[in-house]
């Protein structure tokens, strides 16, 4: 039956409420502690590290992000950690929670379709993570000016809003992921211990499960270079399915100029080419442009997977 | 009579096997206010849902202000309110802030919206704690606000579900007073609920439900007389010999039951005392006592069900 009328009515709406609801909610507000504390610990050892051990790099600024000082992990490491956690967390009752307060039957009996309800949801959280993120990286920019006395050049900073933009869709498969459960689960406890559950599987699990695979099916006897090749193709392939490898290549390739290629690279392949030289922003992102598809496609497939359920839920408690 | 504003027919819905409403018919004319009695289970909730278009129907038509609900959702619940079973609210928001969210889920101006969230908040008695938050609200306050959030949108139609479960006798009251100013303000109401003598204080008209058909319908009088073959019952208090056959020959009495000794139950169609008291007197019985005692809604429910059993 076709319906009539807009979907979007309401959108602006719901999304308003929802991103006042997350920015004052007590939720949101150790979360961003959280970050805030965790991030900026880590950019400044990153900074002192900097002041210790380089003296000269053409990208210092982008070097804030990605250098690690012991016992603290990398600003990055640490983004990709709570990323998930955060997108998680802004997800996870979206729908039952609604359900459970019984606000949704007198949402729902607004004139608005449930379509509104879902994205403005969606959009409300994204924002809300949009806005911290952009808050962090310019108080790390902030930082680097401070502690090193770099000014990021303009490259720098385009690399720098397109790690912001990656970020934001590694973020978004995690949205997805949690609204999907939200609406799947009716116990909020329980689509948030799925939504880790996930997460832990891809984060921890993954990774081991796809050598184990990877030796069984391709095995390599008596250093074989083909069957070497054959292996590594494989294990790049069934990791690459993970969200965290993708996001993890992304970064890899934007924060890091020198960069020319995420798989096995021939010999052959290397002639003429000079090793150590930086790759231009636009080289580096059609390298990592594969990714950075990958992951809006799982948001969505994500979210399309999640709307469809809502579409069919029944609306009675 | 006046124009109808909700009609549906052979309305049906089914869950997998499960038939939760049953070829159902139904005509809402403007200005009254309809009553849907019945059981839990007995397919309310869910002819409401079709008739707002959150749940889609299986089979039937249905016309709500000459739209379809399937069809063109948002130009129906435009129209028509509707205060859910057991209706929630953003506990950490003030009243006035989940009556605003709801303002502006209508696509109402600020200005237009504010107007109209005081206008609501005054009818439901609410304006006192207007800016205290939702989560310290008792429960008939809630109710109370969630008709000011149906009001918001100045509906034409008020569709409301078990609006009075779950209050307190003095909260109901005050929330049944409410669904009468609706009335009164040319709003026509649909109502479900199973507790029934509040139904018969504000229905004009009544539907029975069961399994998903509406087995019976019509104003309280008339569900009385079918149910209970007669609107009227008479109580008698009288001495002497038996009186059975005396009374059962008054015109218009159809039943007469003895309740105990020397006192007589009758159901007649109309009320016959003075008829009943002529021929008493007549026979120099010792007549102490006349009363008229209007069938209750929990008496016709009761038998209702119970014939059906049988």
């Amino acid at each position: 039956m076709t319906r009539e009328g807009s979907p979007w009515t309401g959108l602006w709406a719901v999304t308003l409420k929802e991103l006042a609801d997350h920015l004052s909610s007590i939720r949101m507000q150790l979360l961003e502690g959280l970050i805030f504390l965790t991030a900026i610990g880590s950019a400044y050892a990153a900074a002192q590290e900097l002041r210790a051990t380089v003296a000269e790099d053409p990208f210092l600024y982008l070097k804030l992000f990605t250098t690690a000082r012991e016992p603290l992990p990398s600003f990055i490491a640490f983004l990709g950690f709570l990323i998930p956690l955060v997108a998680i967390a802004l997800g996870f009752d979206a729908v039952n929670g609604e359900h459970n307060r019984r606000t949704l039957s007198r949402i729902l009996s607004q004139p608005i379709y449930r379509d509104a309800v879902l994205l403005g949801k969606f959009l409300a959280a994204l924002a809300t993570i949009a806005l911290n993120l952009l808050a962090l990286w310019l108080l790390v920019t902030g930082l680097g000016l401070l502690r090193l006395g770099v000014v990021p050049s303009g490259e720098e900073v385009a690399r720098g809003l397109l790690f912001l933009l990656a970020t934001l869709g590694y973020a978004g498969i995690w949205l997805a992921l949690a609204m999907m459960f939200s609406v799947i689960f009716r116990q909020p406890a329980t689509s948030a211990l799925a939504s880790i559950a996930v997460w832990l599987f891809v984060a921890v699990f993954w990774d081991i499960l796809v050598g184990l695979v990877a030796g069984v099916v391709r095995p390599v006897e008596g250093g074989n270079p083909f069957a070497e090749l054959a292996q590594t193709r494989l294990r790049l392939g069934l990791a690459r399915l993970s969200p965290n490898t993708l996001y993890a290549e992304v970064l890899l390739v934007l924060l890091n100029p020198q960069v020319r290629s995420l798989g096995p690279v021939f010999l052959a392949q290397l002639e003429g080419a000079v090793l150590g030289t930086p790759l231009p922003l636009g080289q580096s992102l059609l390298l990592a442009w594969p990714q950075l598809t990958g992951l809006l496609a799982a948001t969505l497939v994500l979210f399309a997977g999640g709307y469809v359920l809502f579409q069919r839920q029944e609306v009675r408690a | 009579m006046s124009t109808p504003v909700i009609v549906a027919e052979g309305l049906t819905k089914r869950y997998g096997t499960v038939l939760a409403v049953d070829h159902l018919s139904l005509t809402l004319r403007q200005g009254e206010v309809f009553g849907m009695l019945g059981p839990n289970g007995s397919g309310k909730t869910t002819t409401i849902l079709m008739l707002l278009g959150l749940t889609d129907r299986t089979e039937g038509n249905v016309s709500v202000l000459g739209d379809d609900p399937s069809r063109r959702p948002l130009a129906v619940k435009r129209r028509v309110g509707y205060l859910p079973d057991s209706v929630g609210f953003y506990d950490e928001l003030t009243a006035r802030e989940n009556l605003t969210y709801t303002a502006r889920l209508n696509g109402l101006s600020r200005r237009e919206g504010e107007q109209r969230i005081d206008a609501a908040l005054a009818g439901a008695g609410l304006t006192a704690v207007a800016d205290r938050r939702v989560g310290t609200f008792s429960r008939g306050m809630r109710q109370r606000l969630g008709l000011a959030d149906v009001l918001i949108k100045r509906p034409e139609i008020t569709i409301l579900d078990e609006p009075t479960a779950g209050l307190d006798p003095e909260a109901a009251l005050e929330f049944l007073e409410l669904i009468r100013t609706l009335k009164g303000q040319g709003i026509t109401v649909l109502l479900s609920s199973h507790l029934l003598h509040q139904v018969q204080a504000v229905c004009d008209r009544v539907g029975l439900f069961s399994q998903g058909r509406m087995v019976l319908e019509g104003s309280f009088e008339v569900l009385a007389d079918r149910v209970l073959g007669g609107a009227y019952r008479i109580i008698v208090e009288a001495g002497g010999d038996t009186l059975t056959p005396a009374l059962t020959a008054v015109p218009g009495v159809r039943a007469v039951r003895v309740e105990r000794p020397g006192v007589y139950h009758l159901d007649a169609q109309v009320d016959c005392r003075a008829e009943v008291a002529r021929t008493l007197v007549q026979r120099g019985a010792a007549l102490t006592g006349l009363s008229l005692v209007r069938p209750t809604l929990d008496e016709i429910y009761a038998r209702y069900f119970q014939e059906a059993r049988a």
